[in-house]
């Protein structure tokens, strides 16, 4: 019984049928899920924290509410990722949960700081388009829920990265200092947002199952390599450069080739020791611990309203 | 620059609303990210969002005017931007710092109940772009009156706690709420006698709320005013600071 009703959805999966919240699901697809989805919400959620630092610092006007309506775009897409999870049989409380024991991980590149006003451009044009080259191919994963919600993101997201590079445009056409913002904002972040696409296939012990699953498309390091080499040209209309000495195109791969990634620094990040991550749960955990009272009255007022009817 | 010279009425009334709706924006937005729920998170940084596209809509047109007699290139963020603490036409209660959360909801009532029936006035008067922005914001304004009052009255009609923590919020700010309706030479100069009713009207929905939530008025306090006519309390020299910090290090430059 068992061995049917899993080869049945191996048959949905390869007959690129969308699996629904209903359907029968082996327990290790929806495990697979419930981390995967739920590390996309949480990296949204934290996500809003670097950015947000530098709102009430924005230079112009125009800038301000730009970055107010992107940073509120990212808790919407908090709040979809959460949904679909919850399709799952988690529930978003539970969710938090984990986050703030440590248990959920969340993007490793929002444990690094935004230091000058040149890191809210670099974060729409470097992290958010390594961002989408991640979840384009989402929007056909397998679970529905999820692909629905991704499709939403990546419309948004690509917005995001355009504003991101004209922001560094602007910066890059402006002052000396401004230049200088620009060169060192895409300096400090480049290897960081290399590493987002996670370790190098043979040291990703999730990619074979979730390939079957067609919850991923594209391995770890196929989509670090489209990454590089889109930005490698896209840098050329900044007149910036990016810090690695190996960059070259490489005529015969037909591919940027670049240098090697410091993956032992990614291991550090993940393991609670980057720059910023105790500072990122923290915050978390203050709002979590300082909204309780808040929720608290909510649900009192809604019960006693409730009676009332 | 400063604008602390300009007579035209009009002119500071105009800076009077930008200031109000981009310092209250400033403080709203020092929620994002820090909400008790994401859902209001989102709720309150909307709210910001409008009142920094208020702020910029008032400013711009201000801009153009002073432009006229002005050599000096001035546009919304020059005003925003490059002026002191002194040139600030903001109501002291927009300035407070935000407190607990049902602190900064309650702020944001007391003010959008006030702009609820000032633009309503507004959107009547005779100065065409005035009217024309009071008509735009009026109906974001509408909806920051109702989030902002639900939630005033489920936090006071929730929990002990929560009334209680109500209840010391309103002590903080009540003595800032009558310089909302105190209304200075300029203003009345642009609203003319229509200001009269503003003030009768706020009393009665701020008493309404605040009855249906449970919360009983401070009967004894000191009434803060002066932000109006640009004396501030300490707070405004930080928001300031903070905000002007890139346009002042970095001057003359375009982002």
């Amino acid at each position: 019984m068992g061995i049917n009703l899993e080869e049945q959805f191996q048959q949905k999966i390869d007959q690129e049928i969308k699996i629904e919240p209903k359907d029968w699901m082996p327990q290790k697809y929806r495990h697979t899920l419930i981390r995967q989805i739920s590390q996309h919400a949480h990296s949204e959620v934290v996500g809003m924290l670097p950015e947000g630092n530098w709102i009430s610092r924005a230079p112009s006007l125009k800038r301000k509410a730009i970055l107010l309506a992107k940073i509120q775009d990212e808790a919407g897409h908090g709040l979809y990722l959460y949904s679909a999870a919850e399709t799952l049989g988690i529930s978003r409380d539970e969710m938090y949960e984990q986050l703030h024991s440590g248990k959920a991980k969340y993007s490793s590149i929002f444990n690094y700081p935004t230091l000058t006003w040149a890191d809210m451009g670099a974060i729409g044009w470097l992290v958010d388009g390594a961002a989408i080259l991640n979840q384009v191919p989402l929007c056909r994963t397998s679970y529905g829920p999820y692909a629905r919600a991704m499709i939403r993101v990546c419309k948004e997201e690509s917005f995001h990265q355009r504003q991101g590079f004209e922001s560094l445009l602007v910066l890059s056409k402006g002052t000396e200092d401004q230049k200088r913002m620009c060169q060192e904002a895409i300096n400090r972040w480049w290897w960081p947002c290399l590493m987002m696409f996670g370790p190098p296939d043979d040291q990703s012990p999730n990619t074979i199952q979730s390939m079957q699953w067609k919850i991923k498309r594209f391995s770890n390091d196929e989509l670090r390599q489209k990454f590089v080499n889109m930005i490698a040209e896209q840098i050329k209309i900044l007149g910036m450069t990016l810090p690695d000495p190996d960059l070259e195109w490489n005529e015969e791969t037909m591919q940027y080739d670049f240098g090697k990634i410091n993956w032992e620094e990614l291991k550090q990040v993940i393991q609670g020791n980057g720059p910023c991550n105790k500072e990122r749960m923290d915050a978390r955990r203050k709002a979590w611990n300082d909204g309780e009272w808040v929720r608290d009255a909510a649900s009192a007022y809604a019960a006693k309203h409730s009676k009332q009817l | 620059m400063t604008t602390k010279e300009i007579k035209n009425p009009l002119i500071n009334f105009l800076l009077h609303l930008g200031d109000d709706a981009l310092i209250l924006g400033h403080r709203n937005s020092e929620w994002c990210g820090h909400g008790p729920v994401l859902e209001q998170d989102i709720a309150l940084t909307n709210i910001a969002l409008d009142q920094i596209g208020q702020a910029r809509n008032f400013y711009q047109y201000a801009a153009k005017l002073i432009s006229e007699t002005s050599v000096e290139k001035i546009t919304e963020d020059s005003i925003a931007y490059l002026r002191d603490g002194w040139d600030f036409k903001n109501c002291l209660l927009t300035e407070l710092p935000n407190g607990h959360w049902g602190q900064t909801v309650l702020k944001q009532f007391l003010i959008a109940a006030f702009q609820y029936y000032l633009y309503q006035v507004l959107e009547k008067n005779s100065e065409e772009q005035l009217s024309a922005i009071a008509t735009k914001s009026l109906k974001e304004i509408s909806y920051h009156l109702r989030w902002s009052s639900e939630w005033v009255i489920r936090l006071g009609d929730g929990t002990d706690d929560s009334k209680q923590k109500m209840l010391d919020a309103l002590e903080i700010v009540w003595p800032y709420t009558n310089e909302l309706t105190n209304f200075t030479d300029y203003e009345i100069e642009i609203l003319g006698d229509t200001y009269k009713s503003i003030k009768d009207n706020w009393i009665e929905k701020v008493s309404a709320v605040l009855l249906e939530a449970g919360l009983e008025i401070p009967s004894t306090f000191y009434s803060h005013t002066g932000g109006k006519q640009g004396n501030h309390t300490e707070h405004l020299g930080y928001i300031l600071t903070e905000m002007q910090f890139l346009q002042r290090a970095y001057p003359n430059s375009e982002w």
